[in-house]
């Protein structure tokens, strides 16, 4: 399903405050019926405290908010019946089985037995633990129990599921599953919220996104959009000794649109990769490697915040 | 509490049951040895040496019909608590079980009445199954004595809520281990429990006398025995508990509410 154009998610000048402490300033979004939407960051620039306060768990301190066209502030019980939430910990009953897990979530949303029976079978087999069922929770692998987390945040059917750092701590594999579970439930025309400092999981994922950094959102758009503005569509990545890297002084400067100097290596915007590696070249600068890549989310990031994603 | 509320917070207590369904057994076991073990040990080993019946200090009772039901108050009392610590911290912070039932429409009252709804029905089990034991030792005088199950069922409960407000305070267990030390051991020795606190100078059964467990005591020694001279002021006894009971559930509401929600 394309995205609509009803708002299931509006905000503006939201805020959170933990005393003298701003986790979130002021910021405003919009999120669309059936689109993905992403919260893209480093750790700490405000993306799991926006998740609580849209997902009603945190109060907001100022400005406004409504969730599926409800205010959070007086109709919790009726927002949360009608969302899905993914915590970034997982939180499942250690104490019951998988299945169980399922059923009795079912109950928190007043969903009777025959109908809980049902859709916790439905959902184990989405995210492939038909054959866990029976099982406890604590021996599943890691991958598992996020996809059982996510079974669980589908059992009342939500219109919105809220994720938060869904595929963080999974191994490569794991995270592979999980993102075509998602990209899944998306096809069937949920909304999706999602937060990550993963910018190859907020590229696959996301058809929207804003850029956060220290409480604030810095940029706002879809992935491929975001590129075009804040990067050139190549990036030459080289490395070169100290010494070398002394006697640069901007001699490479002409040879792309912008350089940006990182610890370990240098980052070149070009329009072409290829061509301004020989550029390097001709300019006699020994590289100890050299690397021509396409622009990420993560340049956008550099570009905007001076910084890395994940430092 | 009006029913809307109440069917909410049943599922927490159904959450509980599910998990008591696998350890149900060894829990009724010692519910049954605990009364056991204390009723010929102490009732009728050390109460063989203590008294002759119709000592005066037992209201013309034998030591073992004394004891009994101290004992049943003081079992509920530190069950309730328990109950009130490990679990509810766990459920807090270590397994995040109620952050989980807050992403539902569950409230924050609905948590603390669940678990309020399962420490009652904890006290059931207990406080039966100690009064079927002490039916072996011919100790209960019935009807009456089965109103000692909900005069325990209060004394747990006005524990229970004021502990929970203590575990919402708690980081790690730590605090749960001077609770145990330095209040509710106390307070199963001086409230009544073993011994009338009229042996106690003045100023110790006074302050005894200000503790819950001590009304819980006198309640269940009561209605037990079906003595009087027991029971004493019994609306008072339960006023004080109910009161009690009420500033907890305060506070625990409060206290669990700025700890999950922030």
């Amino acid at each position: 399903m394309p995205p609509g154009d009803e708002v299931l998610v509006h905000a503006r000048a939201l805020t959170k405050r933990f005393g003298d402490f701003t986790a979130v300033d002021a910021v405003d979004f919009d999120v669309r019926t059936g689109e993905a939407f992403g919260f893209l960051g480093p750790n700490g620039a405000g993306k799991t405290s926006t998740m609580r306060m849209i997902a009603c768990s945190s109060p907001i301190s100022d400005g406004e908010l409504s969730v599926i066209g409800m205010d959070p502030r007086s109709q919790a019980p009726r927002i949360k019946s009608r969302i899905g939430v993914v915590p970034q910990i997982d939180n499942l009953d250690a104490e019951l089985t998988v299945r169980e897990n399922l059923l009795m979530y079912a109950r928190y949303f007043d969903i009777a037995g025959e109908i809980a029976g049902r859709r916790a079978d439905e959902l184990l087999d989405f995210v492939q633990l038909g054959e866990r069922a029976g099982d406890q929770v604590e021996p599943l692998s890691g991958g598992m129990k996020r996809r059982l987390t996510i079974a669980r945040s589908l059992i009342n059917d939500p219109e919105l599921v809220i994720l938060d750092e869904p595929t963080t701590g999974l191994d490569p594999q794991a995270r592979h599953l999980v993102w075509e579970r998602l990209y899944r439930l998306k096809q069937r025309g949920a909304t999706l919220i999602i937060t990550t400092h993963y910018m190859d999981e907020a590229e696959q994922l996301c058809d929207r996104l804003v850029v956060m950094d220290k409480a604030k959102i810095v940029a706002e758009g879809s992935p491929r959009d975001l590129i075009q503005r804040y990067s050139t569509r190549e990036v030459l990545e080289i490395r070169v000794s100290d010494a070398v890297r002394a006697t640069l002084n901007g001699r490479l400067e002409d040879v792309a649109e912008r350089v940006e100097e990182l610890p370990d290596r240098l980052l070149l915007y070009v329009g072409d990769g290829e061509q301004a590696l020989e550029a390097v070249h001709d300019r006699q600068v020994p590289l100890e490697s050299a690397l021509v890549r396409r622009a990420t989310l993560e340049d956008v990031f550099l570009r905007l915040t001076g910084r890395t994603l994940i430092e | 509490m009006t029913v809307n509320a109440l069917a909410p917070a049943a599922r927490v207590l159904q959450r509980n049951l599910w998990v008591y369904r696998r350890t149900w057994r060894g829990s009724i076991l010692g519910s049954f040895l605990t009364p056991l073990l204390y009723l010929t040990a102490m009732g009728v080993g050390v109460g063989s040496l203590v008294t002759a019946a119709g000592s005066p200090a037992f209201e013309g009772y034998e030591f073992v019909h004394f004891l009994g039901p101290g004992i049943l108050a003081a079992t509920c009392m530190q069950s309730a608590v328990f109950e009130s610590t490990f679990p509810v911290l766990g459920k807090i912070s270590w397994r995040r079980n109620y952050e989980a039932m807050l992403a539902t429409p569950l409230g924050v009252p609905h948590l603390l009445a669940g678990e309020l709804l399962w420490v009652g029905f904890r006290v059931l089990t207990i406080s039966a199954v100690f009064l079927a034991v002490m039916t072996l030792f011919g100790i209960p005088r019935y009807p009456l004595a089965l109103l000692a199950i909900p005069a325990a069922i209060l004394t747990g409960l006005a524990f229970s809520a004021s502990v929970i407000a203590f575990a919402a305070t708690q980081r790690t267990g730590e605090g749960f281990s001077w609770l145990f030390r330095f209040v509710i051991n106390p307070l199963f020795l001086f409230s009544g429990t073993f011994f009338p606190l009229s042996q106690l100078p003045d100023a110790v059964e006074w302050a005894a006398a200000l503790t819950p467990l001590y009304h819980g005591v006198a309640l269940v020694r009561g209605t037990v025995l079906a003595e009087q001279a027991f029971l004493g002021p019994w609306p008072l006894h339960v006023a004080y508990l109910v009161a009690f009971g009420a500033v907890g559930a305060f506070l625990a509401h409060r206290l669990l509410k700025r700890r999950l929600l922030s």
